[in-house]
């Protein structure tokens, strides 16, 4: 064999990645956080088949114990099982997440697509007001709104809407802004439809990729955030089981460890698996990184 | 000029010795998740010190891959799987990473297809070009800085001490691809690859480059491989020329041969669906198409690859054919022309004499009044404002337009980028709102009406867009896409109606009914054309705007939509108004041809007669610019170069907004704007000294 067919062969030592290979390298993340999602949803959905105990019974005589076969997770302050709040602590988590994120997707994509497909006054007051929003620190302003209205899940989830949707139309004006110098969207316009069609059946429908992948990246957003509401004393009423709330239960509590740990990682796995799943969404949803 | 080419060739063919790339039996595969694909199968070819060569194939060919792994550029999944790419002796593919990279750039340099994104935006020109050569050691930061004012000199780049200070979004694409060969010369590279350097270019500006790169093969003996889909652009620079089908080289041979006497079908077939600048237009104005797709790479004909396409195939090609010599230095993979047959011959209808034999088409509408009528039209588009208090500045982009469309014709409009023919397509259409003029479209003046006003109009007049990819909406299904329009204006009603009469808008450009179940995406770029045909159709329209709807496609996917359009015009009596920036094809298919620049109509005339007997000198130009795919006639034909760019449109000059590159300018061009004088009955020119330019 002569040098350069040797070097040839070196070249060609790196195997070829098999089919699975490759679907594992692309997918395998996505398909983690998908399992991580929906082990989570089965579990808000079972809670009361998954745990013997009320999330709050309070038994005093039972608190701070620490894990055990009995508690596996042990007790918090109030005697009441951390394992089985857990458990129901998922369904206010899941329920915020995608209320917030879908509603707020929703109005923003109304809203930004109406901006760029309507140009000139409309545009600016939309797209101004959007700004304004943007211009305070979302976890404050929404702090801000959600006290004025009062402690509540319900009042919570309506203070994360106002401050949550701007980003949706900021991703939907120029997604549309992309969309309408399309000529498949002046073939519409040739073909004499209106307006209201060609924003709805032909652009929408085309800028709505790049909004499924914020909106999967973003549930892990809000739940992070209405945790963060709830540690801070917003959110849920007590004794609501919800995950920030128990983080702020137990943060004292330092001797006592799994009062705040395991909430923080359930936290930790939900947002994780959101955010894996969107990176998934957004690489089979963009037709470049697919075909390779 | 004969002479000095017939020299060259002969100094090429005495430097045999070394010849400068050698590439043999190359494999490239792509690893993608459906399965392997050769994009390159098995090529061969050598390029000898001082040699031209061209590759010539539709896309899917495998002509850029071949290009690219003759630098190893590619990235994975593609992988170089056999053979040998030998530059000046060694073995390009057993290189480490650090000799390929002092060879890149260095000893063999690449110019790209997209001047627009193959320079750093964030860099000076200056910056670009001086790395470049001190990178590779060759000159010191001081030589390489004077080196670089030089060499943009060289390339035609005007004010070159201004221009290195430049970043390159300062640049029009033609002085882009300046720069870039600039770049790809400035280490005096002994092999230049060169992938489709002019496809985005103007023609005016396509030649200017073709020249220099000419020039760089003729005077400093830089060996080129120049890969193109356009077989004129080949001939004019290229010596010898290899043709690429389905990752296979099927021919080979001197360039002027193998225009002349094609020896492989695929290539007769690309020759003659090419219509001719230089041809008159014939009776019967069908092109020679064949039929069907190049196959898919990953289910590959176990015969001859082009086999279940050719018109000429016979029991042998079952089996696949080797490349073999079918003459004295002229090599083709076809069992047919080994055998020693050769392929019909294109009969050239020659020009200017016989012209006037071929009687113009008769326009049973040209008595009445037109069916549109434009008269002083002007859009203008706003830029954003630089400052607060800026004047707002303006694009010229039709400035008062006149143009009349008869039933029944064909009008071309033809022009380079920026010259207003889009725009003039969408003020008709009223996809844009003139600023002022009037659009009459049969008695309606359309010019200020609202939308919901042309709304029954609409289903008069249609357009087909240019890009095929992106003229169908991604999320409907073809037969939807059909139908909408249909059930929108209430042409038919009910499910099983429109389904008949969407079924047989597809018979009726040539696609089966089947396929209004599926997604544009699995189209090709020609069956989308068909599709996006099929909607315009679809209102009845008599009126059709064809906005460049052929410039995406390969030239026999180009020649089967012509052919459509025709059979179409016939069938239903439509008018056309045909607007490319394809002479050839625009004098093969108009009735009348209307020349536009930078806004404003330069010249009318029937086809053939602007084509033969131009008045505008910015006519005249346009047309010796354009590459004829005959290297013979390409030689002798001494052609006008039209030196620098054209204006900007934001500021155009006054007077004749030609009169910057005209070399007729006198005073009064700029004082005065040349009306649209009618010199000959039908043939008017606006040039204050029309037919005066040699």
């Amino acid at each position: 064999m002569s040098v350069a067919g040797e070097a040839a062969a070196a070249r060609r030592i790196a195997p070829v990645p098999t089919k699975a290979q490759r679907w594992r390298r692309r997918y395998g993340l996505p398909a983690v956080g998908m399992f991580i999602i929906l082990v989570w949803i089965v579990v808000a959905i079972t809670a009361p088949l998954l745990s013997p105990y009320d999330p709050n019974l309070v038994d005093v005589s039972n608190r701070l114990k620490p894990p055990s076969g009995e508690h596996w997770l042990g007790t918090d302050a109030l005697g009441r099982d951390v394992f089985t709040r857990l458990l129901y602590g998922s369904r206010i988590s899941l329920t915020t997440g995608f209320v917030v994120v879908l509603v707020g997707a929703f109005f923003g994509t109304l809203l930004g697509g109406i901006a760029a497909f309507a140009r000139g006054k409309v545009e600016e007051i939309i797209m101004r007001l959007t700004d304004l929003v943007l211009c305070f620190p979302p976890i404050i302003l929404a702090l801000a709104i959600a006290a004025a209205l009062g402690i509540g899940t319900v009042n919570t989830i309506i203070a994360m809407l106002a401050v949550w949707w701007p980003k949706f139309a900021r991703l939907a004006h120029s997604m549309v802004l992309t969309q309408r110098s399309q000529e498949y969207v002046e073939a519409a316009v040739v073909a004499g439809f209106g307006p209201g069609r060609i924003l709805f059946r032909h652009i929408i429908p085309n800028s709505i990729g790049p909004l499924i992948v914020l909106v999967t990246l973003d549930i892990g957003n809000a739940v992070i955030t209405f945790a963060g509401l709830s540690f801070l004393g917003l959110g849920v009423v007590p004794p609501t089981a919800e995950w920030g709330s128990m983080v702020a239960e137990g943060r004292e509590l330092v001797a006592q460890w799994w009062v705040a740990t395991f909430p923080g990682f359930c936290i930790l796995s939900i947002v994780l698996g959101f955010n894996f799943l969107g990176d998934g969404v957004r690489d089979w949803l963009d037709p470049k990184a697919r075909k390779r | 000029m004969t002479k000095t080419l017939k020299a060259e060739l002969g100094r090429v063919a005495t430097g045999a010795d070394a010849p400068a790339l050698e590439v043999k039996n190359l494999h490239t595969q792509f690893f993608t998740d459906d399965g392997v694909v050769s994009a390159v199968d098995g090529v061969s070819f050598t390029v000898k010190q001082g040699e031209a060569l061209g590759i010539v194939g539709e896309s899917g060919s495998g002509k850029s891959v071949t290009a690219l792994s003759l630098m190893r550029l590619l990235d994975e999944p593609a992988r170089i799987t056999e053979g040998e790419v030998r530059f000046q002796g060694r073995d390009v593919l057993a290189m480490s990473p650090e000799e390929l990279r002092s060879v890149r750039g260095d000893r063999m340099a690449m110019v790209f297809q997209d001047p627009m994104t193959s320079l750093n935006p964030v860099l000076k020109i200056a910056k670009q070009l001086i790395e470049t050569m001190v990178v590779h050691g060759r000159f010191t930061e001081a030589e390489a800085s004077k080196r670089a004012v030089d060499l943009l000199g060289r390339m035609g780049v005007t004010a070159p001490e201004r221009a290195v200070e430049s970043y390159p979004h300062q640049f029009s694409g033609g002085m882009r691809q300046r720069v870039m060969l600039a770049l790809g010369m400035s280490n005096e590279p002994a092999l230049l690859i060169a992938d489709e350097p002019t496809t985005a270019l103007d023609v005016t500006i396509q030649a200017q480059i073709l020249d220099l790169i000419r020039e760089l093969n003729r005077d400093y003996g830089t060996s080129v491989v120049l890969i193109s889909h356009d077989l004129g652009v080949i001939a004019r620079v290229c010596h010898r020329t290899i043709v690429m089908y389905s990752g296979e080289v099927v021919e080979e041979g001197l360039t002027e041969d193998l225009l002349a006497d094609p020896r492989h079908p695929y290539t007769w077939a690309l020759i003659n669906a090419v219509p001719r600048i230089d041809e008159a237009r014939p009776l019967d104005r069908r092109l020679t198409t064949i039929e069907g797709q190049p196959p898919d790479p990953l289910n590959l004909p176990q015969g001859c690859r082009f086999a279940p396409r050719c018109p000429f195939r016979v029991e042998k090609c079952d089996v696949h054919p080797d490349l073999a010599e079918v003459a004295p230095g002229r090599k083709a993979r076809c069992w047919v022309t080994q055998a020693g047959t050769t392929l019909p011959k294109k009969t050239l209808r020659a020009t200017a004499a016989s012209a006037e034999a071929t009687p113009p088409r008769v326009i049973a509408g040209r008595d009445e009044a037109p069916l549109l009528k434009l008269r002083d039209v002007v859009k203008h588009f706003p830029l954003p404002k630089t400052g607060y208090f800026q004047p707002r500045r303006v694009v010229h982009a039709v400035d008062n337009v006149d143009l009349d469309v008869f039933r029944g014709e064909t009008v071309g409009l033809v022009g380079e980028s920026g010259c207003g023919k889009s725009t003039i397509a969408r003020l008709v259409m009223r996809i844009h709102q003139p600023d002022s003029g009037e659009i009459i479209f049969d008695g309606h003046d359309i010019a200020k009406s609202t939308q919901k006003q042309i709304r029954p109009l609409r289903r008069r007049m249609q357009m087909v867009f240019q890009d095929p990819y992106g003229s169908l909406n991604p999320r409907m299904t073809v037969g939807d896409i059909i139908a909408e329009p249909l059930l929108f204006h209430g042409i038919t009603k009910g499910k099983a109606e429109t389904q008949e009469r969407v079924d047989e808008l597809l018979n009726i450009v040539g696609l089966n009914p089947r396929v209004g179940r599926r997604y544009s995406y699995e189209f090709s770029g020609g069956q989308r054309q068909r599709v996006s045909i099929a909607r315009a159709l679809a209102v009845r329209p008599d009126f059709i705007v064809a906005d460049e709807p052929i410039s995406a496609l390969d030239v026999n996917i180009q020649a089967q939509i012509i052919n459509l359009m025709l059979d179409l015009q016939e069938r239903f009596g439509l008018t056309y108004l045909f607007i490319a920036h394809d002479l050839a094809v625009v004098r093969h298919i108009s009735d009348r041809v209307v020349v536009l620049y930078l806004g404003k109509v330069m010249e009318i005339a029937p086809a053939d007669r602007l084509f033969d007997r131009p008045l505008h000198p910015y006519t005249r130009y346009l047309l010796s610019a354009a590459p004829i795919p005959d290297a013979a006639v390409e030689r002798e034909r001494g052609y006008l170069k039209l030196e620098g760019e054209p204006p900007s449109s934001i500021s155009p000059p006054s007077g004749c907004r030609f009169r910057t590159r005209c070399p007729l300018a006198k005073p009064i061009c700029a004082s005065e704007p040349p009306p649209l004088v009618e010199h000959e009955p039908g043939h008017l020119a606006a040039c204050h000294f029309a037919g005066q330019l040699k």
